[in-house]
């Protein structure tokens, strides 16, 4: 039972994720996506007063999206408590100095480190304002990594391929020009 | 609510898949954008290629219908070139930040992630504001 702690290929990762756009539309001909569930949130949330045209719609047609993403935080409940990998990250030699570099620490026994995930209220303000910038822009993007770089790529679709070049440019400015001085000046 | 059982079932797998793959480690992500290691690269080329290649299948082999007899049609994006590159770089930005994108949230968030629940509360709250600046942004 050794395989359900270690942490898994990307040969085993990979395909077990692109498999999910299949599934999808072989069980109930719908497309695979994620940040939709974002939307479908907020619809129902949305208070009788405040009335925004994006988020009135029939939200009950895509129950099936919320409760795959029930079971996404139940699999991860699983696989992060229940089967927890006693072992850190595994980090190339190279991302290591990085860190190191940065201020942080070697990752101990959590997949996000401490320095930006602690309960802090430096921590919780930067954590806030990174979901927004999430949210906000999947939904502006119409997708995100699944709905876009996954289904939106393997079926072909241009805006996808415009959505992922966004997305990766997006990552490359915040990774290489902030993050460095996230900790440290 | 029986009906509901398949996309529990695809959903918990995809959770799982996503922890211990560590797709959900912001560590993972820093890595990648730095050109550290294959292993990201790896999991997103060989789920885009399976994905790819199961969808011709169906295309060719199947009968085109879904288990509750719908006829399986692959919707199209909506044409446009502006809001996905905008979105993206957004999006992009905060990913690159954080670590996380919308699938590993809610997989950290069942591992009782405190930042990661911050972090998804955030994402209604830009989700939220999107939808009521929708007009008044180029698309």
């Amino acid at each position: 039972m050794d395989w359900l702690t270690r942490p898994w290929p990307w040969y085993v990762a990979g395909p077990i994720i692109g498999l999910m756009v299949p599934l999808m539309l072989f069980i109930g001909n719908r497309s695979f996506g994620i940040s939709n569930n974002l939307r479908h949130l907020c619809a129902i949330t949305q208070p009788g007063k405040v009335d925004v045209e994006f988020f009135r719609y029939d939200w009950k047609e895509h129950v099936w999206s919320l409760v795959f993403v029930t079971g996404t935080g139940l699999g991860g409940y699983l696989a992060g408590v229940v089967f927890a990998d006693p072992n850190p990250v595994q980090l190339a030699q190279a991302t290591q100095d990085m860190l190191l570099s940065w201020g942080f620490l070697l990752p101990a026994d959590s997949l996000v480190p401490d320095e930006l995930f602690g309960a802090s209220v430096r921590n919780f303000t930067f954590l806030f304002a990174c979901g927004v910038l999430v949210g906000f822009g999947t939904r502006y993007a119409g997708g995100c990594t699944s709905g876009h770089a996954i289904t939106g790529l393997s079926t072909l679709q241009l805006p996808s391929l415009y959505a992922v070049l966004g997305i990766f440019t997006g990552g490359l400015l915040a990774s290489w020009f902030f993050m460095p001085h996230m900790l440290i000046g | 609510m029986l009906r509901y059982l398949p996309y529990l079932c695809s959903g918990v797998l995809f959770g799982f898949v996503l922890i211990k793959s560590e797709a959900a480690s912001w560590y993972r992500i820093q890595e990648m954008f730095h050109f550290q290691s294959f292993h990201m690269y790896g999991i997103l080329l060989s789920a885009i290629l399976t994905a790819f290649v199961s969808i011709q299948l169906i295309r060719r082999h199947a009968r085109g219908q879904s288990l509750d007899g719908q006829a399986i049609e692959i919707p199209s994006k909506l044409p446009g070139r502006g809001s996905y590159i905008f979105g993206g770089l957004i999006f992009g930005f905060g990913w690159g930040l954080v670590g996380l994108c919308p699938g590993p949230v809610f997989a950290l968030v069942g591992t009782g992630s405190m930042g990661a629940m911050v972090v998804l509360a955030g994402a209604l709250q830009g989700t939220w504001l999107y939808g009521a600046l929708k007009q008044h942004l180029p698309h």
